[in-house]
């Protein structure tokens, strides 16, 4: 919490880390797009056939297109995305600081009278808060698409129909709604992360424990402030 | 050393404790401006806090610590930052930036605080790299780097800003005999050509008679003996002589 108010009060003084900010886009954006694309893929699909064998049950198979956006754009998108980034991003960052801590490259850093928190979190902080919101626009898109190739493809569901339920009901605040839990994410896996690698004692084993915690802790807060999110803003 | 030159570093009744662990326990020291001052004392003795005192890493319990007479301990972030310019420190194991080629390392603190191309800074890192004596290594990542090239090239991190005042935390821990030689001569060559200011720690007493001014030991978290080499080797104190011979029996008690 405390690192949370110290990053937020380094992000717009200067000298600004351009570079090391684009860099650590590429890393949480670019190479978590395909592991968010598949889980995305799949999830969209599964929901498709789950909601369709629930459905049959009282006549309302029309209604899974319906299902599938509303879950992935208000729930499934930022919720399974941000849990990705977490394993993937978060992991990464809690070892790549750990490691730093413990072979004194931070204090090196001090010595060198550049605040850590400016070069190394400020940094990934930003990448995590501008790039999940893009992953979960993509993931959204993707999951949609999954339900809707099962539906079409697999359960015979006419594509017209399933694109208008699709349309229908689907409002601009579920999308929205996606969308700013995905900036909560990406705040939640960079700030833990990085405090965890930042805090890291007692060498390898020390990396390998804050790792641990990064990942475990992040996704945990990530599941218990979605609910909390929905519950007040939504 | 001469009297006339002014102190650089002044610290005074330095306390800190980790825990129940009490390092320091009221060390105080001086070092004047050019002095190579080495401190010598067992492993856990408190050289390594001593130091990261100085530079501010971490902050004592108690006490000051004066810097070209400024007090650092009770500074704000900010004006810390400010007083570091003036330090350049050796890591023990180098701590050069991993995701960082040879001379971006080299040439971190200039693109930090410098508007400087990067051409210009490439070249004043190939021209401090020449300075310990590394060449044709500017492109290599650090993990590519022997142990004792990984120190060198850390040396001509903290030359880069040219800085007053350099910290070296145990300089020869880790290589091998010959480099460990190379590396004093390179710290003989440091105050010689930049006229700085250092503070050296180590156990290692080969190189503290040789780099050193003056050698002050520090023993349980204070200093007990301060003097030049030659008077460290012939002091009468018996804690002092126990370390300097290196023997396993005396006052000294081991755990």
């Amino acid at each position: 919490m405390i690192l949370f108010v110290q990053t937020m009060s380094w992000i717009f003084r200067p000298p600004m880390q351009g570079r090391e900010v684009l860099k650590q886009m590429e890393e949480v954006g670019v190479r978590s797009f395909p592991v968010v694309i598949i889980t995305a893929a799949f999830t969209g699909m599964v929901l498709a056939l789950q909601s369709f064998t629930g459905f049959k049950r009282f006549n309302a198979e029309s209604m899974v297109g319906t299902v599938v956006a509303l879950s992935m754009t208000r729930e499934l998108g930022p919720v399974l995305t941000g849990l990705m980034v977490s394993g993937r991003v978060g992991s990464a960052m809690a070892a790549e600081l750990g490691t730093m801590r413990v072979t004194e490259q931070i204090d090196a850093l001090y010595t060198l009278a550049t605040n850590p928190i400016k070069y190394l979190i400020v940094p990934r902080f930003l990448a995590a808060t501008v790039m999940l919101p893009i992953l979960v626009v993509f993931a959204d898109i993707i999951g949609i698409l999954g339900g809707y190739l099962v539906s079409v493809q697999i359960l015979g569901t006419n594509p017209t129909l399933y694109i208008r339920k699709t349309w229908d009901y689907l409002e601009f605040n579920d999308l929205y709604s996606g969308l700013v839990k995905a900036i909560f994410f990406g705040m939640i896996v960079a700030t833990i992360s990085c405090h965890q690698g930042f805090s890291t004692e007692g060498g390898a084993e020390g990396v390998g424990r804050a790792t641990t915690k990064a990942v475990v802790t992040s996704s945990l807060t990530i599941l218990i402030s979605n609910y909390f999110i929905t519950a007040i803003l939504f | 050393m001469d009297k006339e030159f002014p102190i650089k570093i002044r610290v005074v009744n330095l306390h800190k404790s980790f825990g129940g662990n009490r390092v320091l326990r009221g060390c105080d020291l001086e070092v004047r401006q050019g002095e190579s001052m080495v401190v010598i004392g067992g492993s856990g003795s408190g050289k390594t806090v001593l130091i990261k005192c100085i530079i501010g890493l971490i902050r004592p319990d108690e006490g000051e610590i004066y810097v070209d007479g400024l007090e650092i301990t009770q500074l704000k972030e900010r004006e810390m930052n400010e007083v570091r310019k003036k330090f350049g420190m050796l890591f023990q194991g180098g701590a050069l930036f991993d995701s960082l080629r040879v001379w971006e390392n080299v040439g971190f603190g200039l693109v930090q605080h410098t508007q400087l191309s990067e051409e210009e800074i490439r070249k004043i890192a190939t021209e401090k790299l020449r300075l310990v004596g590394l060449k044709d290594i500017e492109d290599r990542m650090p993990a590519e780097l022997s142990g004792g090239m990984r120190k060198r090239v850390s040396l001509a991190r903290a030359i880069a800003m040219e800085p007053e005042i350099l910290l070296y935390d145990e300089p020869t821990t880790g290589i091998d005999p010959i480099m460990a030689d190379a590396i004093n001569d390179l710290i003989i060559q440091m105050r010689e050509k930049l006229n700085v200011t250092s503070i050296a720690i180590t156990h290692d007493m080969k190189s503290a008679y040789k780099i050193a001014d003056r050698i002050a030991m520090l023993y349980q978290g204070k200093i007990i003996e301060v003097g030049t080499p030659h008077e460290i080797k012939g002091s009468p104190n018996p804690i002092v002589q126990q370390f300097v011979q290196g023997k396993s029996e005396g006052p000294i008690q081991i755990l």
